[in-house]
């Protein structure tokens, strides 16, 4: 009756303590990494936070200075060769032949995968098709636009049916609507049989949208892992924002902390100018009895608005900062970094 | 082995495609070694009779110089090329690919060579059509063509490992501006050893342009001393597998600091 081989599948990707310096800058100050086969794994985090340098060690470009790592069962020290054969790497700059057409960028790929001339020109239809450049085959690169150029790299990464795939920040600088398509393309990789997806970001939106499992990554190591609802679930209830008609005072403050703390439901109080932020069980539940509240406080309500918590607040509670405040620092970590380069 | 070879085969193909889109590119090469070839020819035509030459035309005595040259000044901004590839993430791609190191660099060295020797030869004809004499006939052009290519892959391999290694454009254009025309000068390019002061005979004699030249004119000449051709050609080829190793080890430093 049961059956264990869910159990004993070995973890697609695992890295256990990897620790990557540059220099003076530590990169990764190990790093911890599981996972699962068959899944898309978001490894989240701002600019700099070692996502990066994570996904060149994984696909044997850089080594860590110590830790170890296994991709698709094989050590990426010890048999470096073994994982390339297993892996597909779309990284942020793919670097397609801009004078070579998509066809022939496909067709080389494949030949240095070790792929038959007949299988080849099969393989590399189809995927043309698959990522709607069937037209533009034949054209040289040089002239795709940014969003045909992203598909031929994600195709390029497929062209030998790898076992894992990496893929690192798969939109960025794409303009909005290309990036919705490449969403989309990302959710039925997801479907294809048994492919894992590694996957970086540091769009919130991009990692709860795609990500099965999520890795919040802060400095160079993991802060907290699981699936984007568990993780959102840790933080007690619904987000439930007011906005004022007019911003109020100390003394008014002091006076709607006591009357909406002390509503049944209702946690964290947070008043910041015309801003009421409320942590609640039940959002939509606790909305009437919060507005009567204002109400009698003799407070004008201009819009409320509940959400369901955010990946920016679990990445506060762990992170112990606001994304866009991380994000804003690594900014300036990179420029003082002045030419080293992403991380 | 046979996978090796067929990698190198496609990493070569790929870098001919862009030699055989872009033939402005090819043009545009070929244009300072002409104006090397008819500027100094002319300017310089009197020389030939302070004597050592071995023949009474300058042309023919400049052409094999002017071959070698251009070898050295096309192979040297190879880095150039590889920088490109590592910024476009070209390089990176194709290291997380199972396909040899060695084939990665070796298309490049095949490719290289390819196109130099295209160059040579167009070079020789431009000579020919001048008026120029190679009594030494195609074996001598040859040997030529044979120990341009040797020594572009000299300096090519060089620079591809300067360009892995330091990674700025800078460092590379700072190298090969301040060795072109010293490597030139201090070589039997332009002028007859037996002209050249003493001390300028000997530097050239450690100078891998010279050994290039002296085995390329003494082939093309009406009695070929071969043992010096294989002696110079021996020692370019040394130099050239050297330099290719070097560049293949390349790779482990690069993948230390990406």
């Amino acid at each position: 009756m049961s059956t264990s081989s869910g159990a004993t599948r070995a973890p697609a990707v695992e890295a256990r303590q990897l620790i990557k310096t540059y220099g003076d800058v530590t990169a990764l100050g190990g790093m911890d990494l599981t996972v699962e086969p068959g899944t898309v794994f978001g490894l989240l985090g701002p600019n700099g936070a070692g996502k990066s340098t994570t996904v060149k060690i994984l696909t044997t470009l850089a080594r860590p200075d110590s830790g170890s790592a296994t991709v698709a069962g094989h050590d990426v020290l010890r048999h470096p060769d073994r994982v390339r054969r297993a892996i597909g790497v779309v990284a942020q700059n793919s670097g397609a032949d801009p004078v070579a057409t998509g066809r022939e960028n496909l067709r080389l790929q494949g030949r240095l995968h070790g792929l038959s001339r007949a299988g080849l020109g099969r393989r590399v239809a189809e995927l043309l098709d698959r990522f709607h450049l069937a037209d533009a085959a034949d054209r040289t690169v040089k002239g795709y636009s940014g969003g045909m150029r992203r598909r031929l790299d994600v195709a390029l990464g497929l062209v030998h049916r790898p076992e894992v795939l990496f893929l690192d920040e798969p939109t960025t600088g794409l303009d909005p609507e290309t990036r919705a398509a490449m969403w989309d393309e990302i959710g039925r990789l997801a479907g294809e049989d048994g492919l894992t997806v590694l996957l970086t970001t540091h769009y919130l939106e991009e990692a709860d949208r795609l990500a099965e499992r999520i890795a919040i990554v802060d400095r160079g190591r993991v802060v907290v892992a699981g699936t984007p609802d568990s993780l959102k679930g840790e933080l007690r209830g619904d987000a439930v924002h007011v906005e004022l008609r007019q911003a109020i005072g100390e003394a008014g403050r002091t006076l709607l902390n006591g009357a909406l703390g002390g509503l049944p439901g209702v946690h964290e109080v947070l008043v910041d100018g015309r801003r009421v932020s409320v942590r609640a069980d039940e959002g939509a539940a606790a909305m009437p009895a919060l507005l009567a509240a204002l109400d009698r406080a003799g407070v004008g309500v201009a819009t409320a608005t509940v959400a369901r918590p955010s990946l920016d607040d679990v990445y506060l509670r762990y992170a112990g900062r606001r994304y866009a405040d991380a994000e804003a620092d690594s900014a300036g970590d990179l420029v003082l970094a002045g030419t080293g380069g992403a991380r | 082995m046979s996978t090796a070879v067929a990698q190198t085969w496609y990493m070569t193909q790929r870098q001919l495609m862009v030699f055989v889109r872009q033939p402005a590119y090819a043009v545009i090469t070929l244009i300072q070694p002409v104006i090397w070839l008819f500027l100094f020819g002319s300017l310089f035509k009197k020389v030939v009779e302070l004597g050592g030459f071995g023949t009474t035309s300058y042309l023919d005595y400049l052409v094999p110089g002017v071959v070698v040259m251009s070898a050295l000044s096309s192979n040297m901004w190879a880095g150039m090329g590889t920088l490109d590839e590592i910024q476009r993430g070209t390089l990176d791609r194709f290291l997380t690919t199972p396909v040899s190191r060695a084939a990665l660099m070796n298309g490049n060295v095949v490719n290289n060579g390819l196109v130099t020797a295209f160059q040579s030869v167009v070079i020789v004809l431009l000579g020919l059509l001048g008026g120029a004499d190679y009594p030494g006939g195609v074996v001598g052009i040859a040997v030529l063509v044979v120990a341009s290519v040797l020594l572009g892959t000299v300096f090519g391999a060089l620079s591809n490992a300067l360009g892995m290694l330091v990674r700025e454009r800078e460092s590379i254009i700072g190298i090969n501006t301040f060795l072109l025309l010293p490597l030139t000068f201090l070589s039997s390019a332009f002028m007859a050893p037996s002209q050249m002061p003493g001390w300028m005979r000997h530097v050239a004699d450690f100078n891998p342009l010279d050994w290039a030249m002296v085995a390329g004119r003494s082939a093309m000449s009406g009695r070929p001393d071969w043992g010096d051709v294989l002696i110079r050609g021996g020692g370019l080829l040394t130099l050239a597998v050297a330099a290719v190793w070097l560049s293949i080890r390349t790779f482990r430093s690069y993948q230390r600091s990406v």
